[in-house]
């Protein structure tokens, strides 16, 4: 366990740094950082006054440590466009993004295995062909499209549902949500419907096939023989099987919500990292960006570090090596 | 006569060529073939891509206007229905945009720019993937662990944020996003190779080869590539999809083609603007076009993975 743990955090390290390195010579890449803190009619001790405070006097290798120091200080320099501290920035936004997510991927973990179950327990009827022609459609469909479509039948042509912001944010245990009023809660529906659409497909397909495999296993057989009764034989023995793909996949689709929310907030205008993501790189605010990439890349090495331990709970078979 | 004779024995060892003909014949009478009869959404997929394939080659002979050539366009022709809801309107099937474009033509157009940077986008990235697949599992040592290690960390990221990332650096621009794409798409073939690599790699006719003193590049190419072609056009079909969306949804943001070459996801993009006041043709052909483009593709790619690769589900 403490292996495993010593070279989890070693393969962080490694991520990190291949990150950051990426990150440093993308802000090198990207424009002229001088020009873009100073003013154009800047006078040359100003010049020279920022050139030292980037470290831009200084060897490449001697910027990057710089760059590594404040990143690890938390210090991402001040967005161009806010005036404010980048990273703080994107944590103040990053609740909304998260509660798109959280519902999203309840969405997606709900109707994917039920369906899924369904598709693989009876294959051949006419249901199980629908929702599998239904999923080949649903990873197929653009989901900015989807997007706008919910917009045009829900919000436009019908005027059911907000198409745009957050709406009301109330309090609930202390964390600002949406879901705590009943406006907040109309705001939610389209975009996190809008997100799951995909999910809910890759779900259900998977599910299916890993039913489908522990359908024909001897221990099936057996319980069969037993007399069991086929829903407890579905639920209480093929689908605790069928689980560890599904906690393989639900890590990705994890991560996949997290990158297309950068999608759906743009449509929806949902104020969370996602819409800020895109809006800084339309504007090329470099500080946001890199901060954006580096707290993106710890997310995903913790959700597959958590996926990683959530094998042993649900198959203690397996061992963490 | 003594040559007569060995030539005697060597021919009836060495298997006749076949015509071609005849392998269309085995071909015909195969199981795979006999199960593509038999899946009605293998035969959809493929009448689909035949489709889009004719229509992005010859569909421009037929469009009332080519929407690139801005002296054809006019203004007077902007903000029309599509024909079955305004009976006046029977030039414009689809509808016209804010800047009187007929739609059907922009969709037309469209679906070669998006098919283009799909189809080349596969063929790049297969082909740099392939390389580095074959080479890891081929050679092993640290060349293998740091090509797989390079993987490891890209698959443990989504490939659009990577894709968003990378358009970010390169700007826009197709041959921008044809190397986005590559170096988006490499991993899975790198990993799919080298896998069956290093499963052929023990098998016995390698190790005849290797005595028999073949160099390396000719056992890689000629005994080696050849097993692992089948995931190889498995894997493509797939890819081809995904980065036709990949392309679509980067084009949305601002961040995929240029104005002036607008693949299918650009002409949604454009048509956002104009949703709220109603004209929801702009945007909801272009969308269900790229919707019926990757969805033909999947049906297809999901019966050859099935048929040919049940390990990759």
């Amino acid at each position: 366990m403490i292996k495993f743990l010593i070279k989890r955090i070693w393969q962080l390290v490694i991520v990190l740094f291949a990150v950051s390195l990426l990150v440093f010579i993308m802000t090198s890449l990207v424009g002229d950082p001088l020009s873009l803190l100073v003013k154009e009619n800047a006078s040359a001790s100003q010049i020279a006054e920022a050139t030292e405070y980037l470290g831009l006097d200084q060897p490449a290798y001697h910027q990057y440590f710089l760059f590594v120091k404040n990143a690890l200080n938390g210090d991402f320099g001040v967005s161009y466009r806010y005036q404010q501290s980048a990273i703080h920035l994107i944590i103040e936004r990053m609740p909304a993004t998260l509660e798109l997510v959280v519902i999203a991927m309840a969405l997606s973990i709900v109707f994917g295995i039920v369906f899924g179950v369904y598709a693989g327990a009876y294959p051949n009827s006419f249901l199980s062909k629908t929702i599998m022609n239904l999923s080949i459609a649903g990873i197929s469909v653009p989901s900015f499209w989807l997007g706008m479509l919910m917009i045009y039948i829900f919000g436009i042509k019908f005027g059911l549902l907000p198409v745009s912001g957050r709406g009301e944010v109330g309090t609930i245990l202390g964390i600002k949500t949406s879901l705590a009023t009943i406006d907040g809660i109309k705001h939610v529906i389209l975009p996190a419907l809008t997100l799951s659409m995909g999910s809910v497909a890759s779900i259900i397909r998977l599910t299916r096939a890993g039913i489908q495999e522990n359908m024909v296993q001897d221990y099936v057989k057996l319980a069969r023989a037993k007399g069991v009764k086929n829903r407890k034989i579905l639920f209480g023995h093929v689908l605790k099987n069928t689980l560890i793909p599904i906690i393989t996949i639900f890590g990705l689709q994890l991560g996949s919500l997290i990158a297309y929310t950068t999608i759906t907030e743009t449509i929806f205008a949902w104020p969370g990292m996602g819409k800020l993501i895109i809006d800084s790189i339309n504007s090329s605010d470099t500080p946001i960006i890199s901060a954006y990439i580096l707290l993106v890349a710890v997310i995903f090495v913790v959700i597959n570090f958590v996926v990683d331990l959530l094998y042993c709970v649900i198959d203690p078979r397996i061992e963490l090596k | 006569m003594e040559n007569n004779k060995a030539s005697n024995i060597k021919s009836s060892f060495v298997p006749k060529k076949k015509t071609f003909s005849e392998k269309f014949d085995d071909f015909k009478k195969s199981e795979g073939f006999y199960n593509y009869k038999k899946s009605k959404s293998a035969i959809a997929g493929t009448i689909i891509i035949i489709f889009i394939v004719g229509v992005a080659l010859l569909g421009p002979l037929f469009t009332v206007q080519d929407p690139y050539d801005i002296a054809s366009l006019s203004l007077m022709d902007a903000y029309r229905a599509p024909s079955f809801m305004d009976p006046d309107n029977t030039q414009f099937l689809l509808g016209t945009d804010q800047q009187g474009r007929d739609v059907l033509s922009a969709i037309v157009y469209g679906s070669r720019v998006s098919l283009y940077i799909g189809i080349v986008a596969t063929l790049m990235a297969s082909v740099f993937g392939i390389t580095l697949g074959l080479i890891s599992g081929y050679y092993g040592g640290k060349v293998e662990s740091i090509i797989m290690r390079l993987a490891d960390i890209q698959l443990s990221f989504p490939s659009l944020l990577i894709a968003l990332f990378l358009m970010t650096i390169f700007g826009r621009g197709v041959t921008n996003i044809l190397l986005a794409l590559l170096l988006v798409g490499w991993v899975k073939y790198a990993r799919t190779v080298r896998g069956a690599t290093l499963s052929v790699k023990s098998s016995e006719y390698i190790e005849a080869a290797r005595v028999i003193g073949l160099p390396s590049y000719r056992i890689i190419i000629k005994h080696i590539l050849p097993n692992v072609l089948t995931s190889i056009v498995v894997l493509s079909t797939i890819q081809i999809g995904n980065f036709i969306l990949t392309e679509a949804t980067l084009s949305f943001l601002g961040l995929g083609v240029p104005v002036t070459e607008p693949s299918l996801g650009m002409l949604c993009s454009n048509g956002f603007v104009v949703l709220f006041s109603g004209m929801w043709w702009v945007t909801v052909f272009p969308g269900l076009y790229i919707m019926l483009i990757v969805f033909g593709i999947n049906l297809l790619g999901d019966f050859l993975r099935d048929e040919f690769n049940p390990k990759l589900k």
